[in-house]
């Protein structure tokens, strides 16, 4: 079965014919050609694929195309405004908060969503926030230093 | 990974859902937050004909004390339970629960009905409803009825519902005054299923004696486990340290847990008494403070 959706992704109105089981994590990759959010677990355990729907985190491994019809979606490409880097992604680069990378565009939308909510997280709610989102390779302390760091730069 | 081939249909109304799920019998499968069933269909643990997604049908979402209950409707998103200081001041074994419940992103899609109506007995939310004493209204073509929690569970994924009805509410009775929960819960890491869960909920009488207790386990056999005979043995009793670990024992009695990679079944089953205690110790010092 196909369906017509309509959403915007980034801010940009699209309209696409879907498959009912197209997940929004494909449609994202291919059919919109932005492979900044990836694909891990498959199985909704890593976050890789965590994007925004509507401005809460999700896992887009989890969710059917068909699902978000009407809905808002932003993802890692759609953090940087007008050439600025969000202050989450400075964050990262100045906390040395990632290492391979993989986890890093779930990881950011995570923390941005977070920050939007919670100006002024605190260490305990940040490691909350990102408990959905594995990293295997800093352990998390840059990672919580990096959200700290964007929370005094939006503050 | 990609899912077997479905059809998709979003209805507007609950009778439009019924409608569906009427015309496509076992063919059907509701679709609520899709945080269970989108990963089974995924590694092709199943596979159905027609999903009837339930998400965007308007009045399923809400918190509210009404006529002697909590009513909680079933499309309500975990992260909604988890946010509601309704549910933090009043029905702590349900707060207890939420926040151990996958992680914050799997709660802010997946909903109470859906881990309710799941029949998943590694899901948290069947002991809550159970120990909390709860009904479950599910409406079909015949209209609405109300099912027991301690009723409900028949199999392992098998429910009281029938293939045209939709789990809609869940109804708690307000608790009396000196009553106390707790739910109990251990795991592996974020997002892992319980190793074994306890949910307790008791009440006091003017005496401090034990008015009415009730307790559940998680992931303790082939479905919700009710510990009925730990919540006769409270009855009218003190809640002192004896009588807390006699009903802890008789809790473990009652789980029937098969060994996996979480353990072995005399690990889970003396789990389920470590926990129980815990969690009587917790509820008692809630119902004390109430």
């Amino acid at each position: 079965m196909k369906h017509d959706i309509r959403l915007t992704v980034n801010g940009t109105a699209h309209e696409a014919e879907v498959e009912s089981r197209l997940l929004l994590v494909h449609f994202i990759r291919e059919n919109l050609r932005l492979t900044g959010t990836h694909i891990g677990c498959d199985t909704s355990h890593c976050g890789v694929c965590t994007v925004l729907l509507d401005g809460e985190p999700v896992k887009s491994c989890t969710v059917l195309a068909v699902q978000a019809d009407g809905r808002s979606v932003s993802t890692v490409e759609g953090l940087e405004q007008a050439g600025k880097l969000h202050p989450v992604q400075e964050g990262f680069t100045e906390k040395h908060a990632l290492q391979c990378g993989y986890c890093t565009p779930g990881m950011l939308m995570t923390c941005s969503a977070l920050l939007e909510r919670n100006r002024n997280p605190s260490e305990q709610e940040i490691r909350e926030a990102i408990s959905g989102n594995l990293c295997r390779c800093t352990g998390y302390l840059n990672i919580v230093r990096a959200v700290q760091h964007a929370a005094e730069k939006m503050s | 990974m990609i899912p077997a081939a479905f059809d998709y249909h979003r209805p507007g109304t609950l009778d439009e859902a019924i409608g569906l799920l009427s015309r496509y019998g076992a063919e059907a499968k509701v679709l609520s937050g899709g945080m269970s069933l989108l990963p089974a269909l995924k590694l092709r643990l199943g596979s159905y004909g027609h999903l009837v997604d339930i998400g965007r049908i308007p009045g399923l979402e809400y918190i509210r004390e009404e006529g002697g209950f909590l009513r909680i409707g079933a499309g309500t998103r975990q992260s909604a339970l988890q946010r509601s200081e309704l549910i933090k001041s009043k029905y702590a074994v349900l707060a207890d629960a939420v926040p151990l419940i996958a992680d914050p992103l799997v709660r802010n899609r997946g909903t109470i009905g859906g881990n309710l109506a799941n029949g998943d007995p590694a899901n948290d939310e069947p002991a809550i409803a159970i120990a909390l004493g709860a009904a479950l209204v599910a409406r079909g073509p015949d209209g609405e009825r109300s099912i027991p929690a301690g009723q409900f569970y028949q199999a392992l994924y098998t429910t009281a519902l029938a293939a045209d009805e939709i789990l809609t509410e869940v109804r708690i009775p307000i608790p009396p005054p000196r009553s106390g929960g707790a739910y109990f819960k251990l795991k592996r890491k974020t997002g892992d299923f319980a190793v074994v869960g306890v949910a307790v909920q008791l009440s006091l009488d003017t005496k401090g004696a034990v008015g009415s207790a009730a307790l559940a386990l998680t992931n303790a056999g082939p479905t919700p486990v009710e510990a009925a005979a730990a919540a006769m043995f409270l009855r009218e009793k003190p809640l002192d340290g004896k009588t807390i670990a006699e009903a802890a024992r008789l809790t473990a009695e009652a789980a029937s847990p098969s060994a996996d990679r979480r353990g072995s079944v005399e690990y889970k089953r003396e789990m389920a008494r470590v926990l129980a205690g815990r969690a009587l110790r917790a509820a008692l010092a809630r119902a004390e403070r109430n």
